[in-house]
């Protein structure tokens, strides 16, 4: 199976281990996997701010790219709700159509299309599951607290199967992060107050990581945990599923001097 | 109209300012959203009622004009006087109208967003009539001199000891006493001497039945039920998309209405009108005010299946922590930054970009309202419209540049980390940096994935793809 691997322009740039465990991820279920150079990013940035004109080249450039591969699998569910659920706003047309279905966030990919039971990994740590709000509400990864209608957890369903990973209840299951793009920079004050109600449910909880399906919300509590001289490390759900080890508190201490 | 001087972000920040208020304004609304989540939770057909809800307003909607018009005729049957208002001046001049012609001195209000709409209170004073809010939460608004911050609850914002000072001030409390049932019991001391005192009574409409010609009204307090069962003049006004078809319908919003603004099984009087009392006057107000352009409206029309239950502003994060005043809208939070647009796309410009996206409105929405994906179709619009602000605008035209050109976004992707790691502090971290004014950047690795990536397909020997040997552990 020929699977195009679709890296974030952000976790191209700043979380490289994020991308490399995504890949060795797909490699050990035994897909091909092929990282296409000519990708720079889905356009949500632009989409998001309303500037349809910025946006559509990047969403014809990214159907031209990645339309010939099997699937295409990429950790981040925001990206890819952009690339499933809105391209239709920047007339790709049929190709697009013909190809929307083939693009997956990892989680759903491992669950539903590689039906992975296994992932010989352990994790004997409490970890705290940020659900980041496109991957719940807009792919559905998770059933959310606001519906009825219980839906199974897909990334939950994958974190159960790491020996001795033990996941946390918090307070507020699925409240956002205060992320949101440019509204983290636009909105400063409710995106930081946001942003540290969830590191103090996280907290409260004993979660010694926190991890989420996508990087923007980690990278924006990162570096707000920083900032608090908070010493929780984060992880993306791929690198645990990968095997990587807890960074040791040595080195989240460094990475924060 | 131009802009408001301050959008939205500079409002939201200055409630933010205060954290613990803010953190206490949150948590009181979380409490009500937990509520209606329990409610919710015990109705095994919970969403199916919202899809009935949702096709029941698209069937409204869509046959808007025949369904008026049968209410018209079946409301004027029982007695009532229909009377139809283009926009907030004819509405107002209306019931002044009314009220004038009958010698109204002093009139008592329910709750009615739409009068908060149209500013009706402002007009009739200016006339120099008496209006008394008597909705609890309404009239402590109206005795400070403030706009609601909340459609249900409009007094959400404000402390028990505050009210404790207003009651001090206006009707006479003891200093220092803010026990919410003493409280509570002075306010329906002074408003009784207010209803007895009443020549009219307005309300707002929850609901109104095409078939029958009736009007249903929802309250907790029962303060529309006093309100229009003392004076002889009943003014009733609705926008007009508060429309149901048929009776039977009425008991899917009943459900759904409750508990998703209170997490009540059902609100504590649901009170049933069908004519006037007799000797009395029953006027029925039906107005526009913009609806129509909204109904019209591909894009925007779902919005007007809102029932104004405010459960969209009780779980939207960015609402809780901001305060319903941030918006600066009648009718504030998630749908109000799809209304506000509506009426003045510059004037609001700010509040479609007060949202994280996050989507959690159209969840909690009983009418299924698509709440976050109208949201981002107003930025689009304000685009169009050239209302965004310039910086923003030529932002992202030149990172979309950068971006369909990926070899130059590599380049700058690898100066930008470079400079990261080389800056001094004080370069990186100043007040045009609005990302660092509250976090760290992250900590720039020195090779992109892509970087990587490369190295690792080289030393396989395989351009641009996997590993023959399958996984490597690091």
């Amino acid at each position: 199976m020929r699977v195009g691997l679709f890296i974030p322009c952000y976790i191209d740039q700043f979380y490289p281990d994020v991308g490399m465990a995504t890949a060795e991820l797909l490699e050990r279920f035994g897909c091909q996997v092929e990282f296409p150079e000519g990708q720079s990013c889905c356009g949500q940035p632009m989409a998001n701010t309303g500037v349809t004109t910025a946006t559509a080249p990047l969403a014809k450039m990214f159907v031209e790219i990645f339309e010939s591969y099997d699937h295409v699998v990429c950790p981040s569910g925001s990206c890819v709700s952009m690339v499933r659920n809105h391209y239709e706003d920047y007339h790709c047309g049929p190709r697009w159509e013909a190809f929307k279905g083939r693009v997956w966030e990892l989680c759903e990919f491992l669950t539903d299309v590689l039906k992975v039971d296994h992932f010989d990994v352990s994790f004997p740590y409490r970890v705290g599951l940020h659900r980041s709000c496109h991957g719940l509400r807009e792919l559905r990864l998770d059933g959310c607290s606001e519906r009825m209608d219980a839906m199974p957890s897909k990334v939950e369903s994958l974190l159960r199967r790491v020996e001795g990973l033990q996941l946390v209840t918090l307070d507020r299951p699925d409240e956002c992060c205060g992320f949101g793009g440019t509204f983290a920079v636009q909105e400063l004050g409710v995106s930081i107050l946001m942003g540290k109600d969830r590191l103090e449910d996280h907290a409260k909880q004993g979660a010694q990581v926190i991890t989420a399906t996508d990087m923007s919300c980690l990278m924006h509590l990162e570096g707000l945990a920083r900032r608090l001289g908070n010493q929780v490390p984060f992880l993306h759900v791929a690198q645990i599923l990968a095997g990587r080890s807890l960074p040791s508190a040595s080195k989240v201490a460094e990475l924060r001097k | 109209m131009i802009a408001k001087a301050k959008g939205h972000a500079q409002l939201a920040d200055t409630f933010t300012a205060d954290e613990a208020r803010a953190r206490w304004h949150d948590g009181a609304l979380w409490f009500i959203r937990q509520k209606r989540d329990r409610q919710a939770a015990a109705l095994p057909e919970w969403e199916s009622l919202r899809e009935m809800a949702h096709q029941i307003k698209a069937y409204t909607l869509e046959n808007l004009a025949d369904l008026l018009e049968q209410f018209e005729r079946a409301a004027t049957q029982a007695g009532a006087v229909v009377h139809w208002a283009a926009d907030a001046q004819e509405h107002n001049r209306i019931v002044l109208d009314i009220l004038q012609s009958n010698n109204v001195q002093r009139v008592v209000k329910s709750k009615s967003m739409l009068t908060e709409e149209c500013h009706l209170n402002h007009h009739l004073e200016q006339a120099g009539l008496q209006v008394v809010d008597t909705d609890l939460g309404e009239w402590i608004v109206q005795l400070r001199n403030e706009p609601p911050s909340h459609i249900v609850l409009p007094a959400i914002h404000i402390k028990k000891e505050e009210v404790g000072e207003t009651f001090h001030q206006h009707i006479g409390t003891p200093k220092g006493n803010a026990d919410p049932t003493f409280l509570t019991r002075a306010a329906r001391g002074h408003l009784r001497q207010q209803f007895l005192g009443a020549q009219a009574g307005i309300t707002g409409v929850n609901f109104a039945i095409a078939e029958t010609g009736g009007i249903v009204i929802c309250t907790n307090e029962g303060n529309a039920d006093l309100g229009t069962s003392l004076p002889p003049i009943h003014i009733a006004c609705m926008g007009i998309e508060k429309l149901l078809p048929r009776f039977s319908d009425l008991a899917v919003f009943t459900r759904l209405l409750a508990r998703s603004a209170t997490g009540q099984p059902i609100t504590t009087y649901t009170s049933h009108f069908h004519g006037p009392m007799a000797g009395g006057q029953l006027h029925l107000i039906l107005v526009d005010n913009g609806r129509t352009a909204i109904r019209e409206s591909e894009e925007f029309h779902r919005s007007l299946h809102c029932i104004r239950c405010g459960a969209c502003m009780n779980t939207c994060p960015v609402y809780r922590r901001s305060g319903g005043h941030s918006y600066q809208t009648t009718v504030p939070g998630p749908i109000g930054s799809i209304l506000a647009p509506a009426r003045d796309a510059k004037e609001h410009q700010s509040l479609p970009f007060a949202c994280t996206l996050c989507g959690s409105c159209t969840d909690v929405c009983p009418v299924k309202i698509d709440l976050h994906h109208q949201l981002l179709a107003w930025r689009k619009e304000i685009s169009q419209r050239r209302l965004l602000p310039a910086t923003k605008k030529y932002a992202m035209y030149g990172l979309g540049w950068l971006l369909r050109h990926p070899r130059l976004y590599a380049l700058a992707g690898w100066m930008g980390r470079k400079a990261l790691r080389w800056m001094p502090r004080w370069m990186i971290y100043h007040r045009g940096n609005a990302w660092g004014m509250g976090r760290e950047l992250p900590v720039p690795p020195a090779e992109s994935f892509r970087a990587q990536w490369r190295k690792r397909s080289s030393a396989s020997g395989q351009p641009n793809s996997s590993r023959s040997e399958g996984a490597r552990r690091s």
